[in-house]
């Protein structure tokens, strides 16, 4: 008997085994290296294509048997027929802004940042999150309408996923195997407007992985509750990206690169202002209902301090760490000529992060944290591949940002300061591009060598390269204005108006609890210990030459 | 020449002085919790009971004011040099030789002159100086659009605001203490309790005061007056 139940016991624990296994195996596998989009995409944001007017699975278009992604485009625009002109405006296609200001040519095509360095060169990899169908190199047509994922943003199943463009090497490919097949007709037919996975997919994952670049965009923001956002809150408001993001002409709301610090117009009629994301573009110029002396001192506030200020108290508060700094210096280790990596961070979720990857270096991770504040007038200012600075004048600010407590246009901005120590070439002193992805020998994540990705990097790129790296402190700053936390959850007053509160290090102007200018305390004290001195003085020659009479 | 009690501080002005100094404790005590010298109360709530304990004392000056005016009370504070260098004399030698205080109370000149040029010069500088700052302070997001350099005069009414406030503190400290000279403290405090302290009539005053009941007044003892 024993014997007869032992066989099916021992088959049922070994594909309880093999199932756990696999779960170990594949939940190892989502945090090997720089993988993004490691959860299952959370269900479809409900609520927006209910209020469409169309049913896109009855559309005869979609009828048709797809293969590839643009196929499904090229329906798409059939109906859609300028959707295409108009997102190839769009900066996720173009990749690409130029700053009306400064002429300086920005966007990821051409950035160096302090992650994963350079996009440029990497696109097989990094155009993932392009939203278009595969960009790998300088040849990709960017005048094919056909080649827009249209299904990034619209899909509305969860179902659909992209992967590399080109395969890198083996150390890197295998992280995106045995993904099940796409079904084109169904995500054809399952389109909508975006919910907050789908512009998540990528925006949470920036930087190399889930919260890594932001601090206040992770994956916890795809079923938030009230606390982490007020606005996001599944059980409350349910806002998709789109409700602030607002678009016209597939070109949305809302730019890093040229930030609106200061909204002084407020809310509009209704169907005006497509142009702005901003927190008064909804709540007002002055937000706080006046019912008393605080809500009147409040709205004081609009003027000089943004409302993200008080109203994200701290940061990365999902249970998602986000990256505080990353030194390339140590990468390249192996382990028996292997890379490997080491994982000594657990977030607030239970999930274990890298504190090392043999083809990114060394990271630290912080969590629910007070940001950096500063003075911020919406322009960020970049070191771009041909900025030449020196490296003895202390750290480079690859996005440095402008602000002055007398300046109209500036207020106070919470930021996520992100320290990278990042090569650059020491002989002509100037950031540089890697070659990291690519199944090529001179790809650094394979081989490891610094000195081959770089000059390899510059050489694809056409730029002048010393043949000679080092490593240069870098930091960038990130303009926090997500993860609003609800208003009783907002700062005290007294976190800043203290002598050791959060703007301990903002200068320029008197801030009532922490300053005493023109050393009015000193003054103040002495005048009061001068009338306490001459009072006892005063008491004390009475009551001698009092005694003495007697 | 007799000693008399009259009622020298009218139910008025004695609710005036108590009110005032109650509020005035309160915005030092609030105040210095806003400018960060103490953190008994946090910033938020030393801002509401520092706008409201302000706005209270204004409304109660505005009808000190009145009152002043109407009564004819304000002559109490005009400044005269006259008797002033023998009160000073007194407070810095004579109080220590102890001689008699140089300054005999009238019914209409309750003060004498160096007490009447310090609280003169409290109603005309310090007090203006301190609510006219706050009224400033307060406002600043309704006029900071229309200054240059708004941030700079802000951090200007702040430091005379809290300037103004430690001379009231100073003020206010030697007001205390010169309750101890010449009579006892008691002696002192009571008559802005009670109202009556002990005034040297003439024979005249006393008649004119019994006669006309302008204000309540008695003969204390027999042993005093003759």
């Amino acid at each position: 008997m024993q014997r007869f139940w032992s066989i099916p016991f021992s088959m049922g624990l070994f594909l309880v085994l093999c199932v756990l296994s696999g779960m170990t195996l594949a939940d190892d596998d989502s945090h090997t290296n720089m993988h993004f989009r490691d959860n299952p995409p959370s269900p479809p944001t409900p609520g927006h294509s209910s209020t469409s007017t169309a049913d896109h699975s009855k559309f005869e278009v979609l009828q048709q048997p797809f293969t590839d992604g643009p196929s499904v485009t090229k329906a798409c625009l059939s109906c859609h027929t300028e959707a295409g002109e108009h997102m190839m405006k769009s900066i996720h296609w173009t990749w690409e802004y130029t700053h009306p200001k400064t002429g300086q040519k920005l966007g990821k095509k051409h950035l160096v940042n302090t992650f994963c360095t350079n996009a440029r060169g990497n696109e097989g990899m990094c155009a993932q999150c392009h939203a278009g169908y595969g960009w790998k190199d300088e040849t990709f047509d960017f005048n094919n309408p056909n080649n827009i994922d249209c299904l990034v943003c619209h899909d509305r199943t969860g179902s659909y996923y992209k992967t590399p463009n080109s395969p890198g090497n083996e150390a890197c490919s295998v992280m995106f195997k045995e993904k099940p097949p796409i079904q084109w007709n169904t995500v054809a037919q399952n389109v909508g407007l975006p919910g907050r996975d789908n512009c998540g997919r990528c925006h949470f994952y920036g930087g190399g992985g889930d919260g890594v670049k932001h601090g206040d965009l992770d994956s916890s923001l795809e079923r938030p509750d009230r606390s982490l956002d007020v606005h996001m809150d599944v059980d409350g408001l349910n806002f998709t990206c789109t409700q602030c993001h607002v678009s016209d002409k597939h070109v949305w709301a809302g730019s890093r690169y040229q930030v609106v610090a200061k909204d002084t117009e407020g809310t509009a009629k209704p169907g005006m202002r497509r142009d702005v994301a901003t927190c008064e573009s909804c709540h007002g110029t002055s937000p706080h209902p006046v019912d008393g002396v605080v809500a009147m001192k409040l709205n004081d506030h609009v003027n000089k301090v943004a409302c993200q200020t008080c109203h994200i108290p701290k940061i990365a508060r999902g249970g998602v760490a986000t990256n505080v700094k990353w030194d390339w210096r140590t990468a390249g280790k192996t382990k028996d000529g292997e890379g490997y990596k080491e994982d000594n961070y657990v977030q607030a979720n239970g999930k274990a992060r890298s504190t090392y990857k043999s083809i990114k270096g060394s990271f630290e991770w912080a969590e629910n944290f007070v940001p950096h504040y500063a003075w911020f007038d919406g322009q960020m200012n970049y070191t771009t591949i041909d900025t030449v600075f020196d490296p003895n004048k202390g750290p480079i600010d690859i996005n440095g940002f402008n602000g002055r407590a007398d300046d109209p246009q500036s207020r106070i901005w919470p930021f996520k300061p992100m320290h990278t120590i990042q090569p650059y070439d020491k002989g002509f002193n100037t950031l540089v591009y890697m070659h990291l992805w690519g199944n090529d020998k001179d790809a650094f994540w394979g081989n490891y060598d610094f000195a081959r990705a770089i000059k390899t990097g510059m050489e694809k790129n056409n730029l002048p390269y010393s043949g000679e790296y080092g490593f240069v402190d870098t930091y960038s700053y990130w303009p926090i204005t997500h993860m609003v936390a609800p208003k009783e959850e907002a700062l005290d007053c007294g976190e800043c108006h203290s002598k050791a509160g959060r703007l301990q290090n903002v200068e320029g102007f008197y801030l009532p609890g922490r300053d005493a200018p023109y050393d009015i305390d000193r003054y103040g004290l002495w005048l009061l210990l001068a009338a306490l001195l001459g009072i006892v003085g005063h008491a004390t020659l009475r009551g001698l030459t009092g005694r003495h009479r007697s | 020449m007799s000693l008399h009690s009259v009622k020298v501080y009218s139910r008025f002005e004695r609710f005036w002085h108590w009110t005032q100094a109650f509020l005035i404790f309160s915005l030092f005590f609030t105040g210095f919790a806003i400018h960060g010298l103490h953190s008994l109360i946090s910033f938020k709530t030393a801002v509401v009971w520092h706008t409201w304990g302000a706005f209270t004392l204004i409304i109660l000056w505005i009808f000190a004011i009145f009152w002043h005016l109407t009564t004819g009370t304000w002559r109490h504070y005009l400044p005269t040099h006259q008797g002033l260098w023998q009160v000073f004399r007194f407070y810095s030698y004579g109080i220590f030789r102890a001689e008699p205080h140089p300054y005999r109370k009238a019914f209409w000149r309750k003060h004498n002159p160096l007490q009447a040029l310090a609280y003169l010069s409290l109603k005309l500088v310090l007090f203006p100086l301190i609510w006219l700052t706050g009224l400033a302070y307060f406002t600043y997001q309704y006029w900071r659009e229309w200054l240059p350099n708004a941030l700079m005069t802000f951090e200007w009414i702040a430091v005379l605001h809290v300037g103004a406030a430690f001379l009231i503190v100073a003020f206010v400290l030697l007001h205390v203490y010169l309750l101890s000279t010449g009579h006892s403290f008691a002696a002192h405090v009571k008559p802005m309790i009670t109202g009556f302290d002990e005034v040297d009539l003439t024979a005249a005053e006393a008649a004119y005061l019994q006669e006309s009941k302008a204000v309540s007044v008695k003969p204390i003892s027999d042993s005093h007056s003759h």
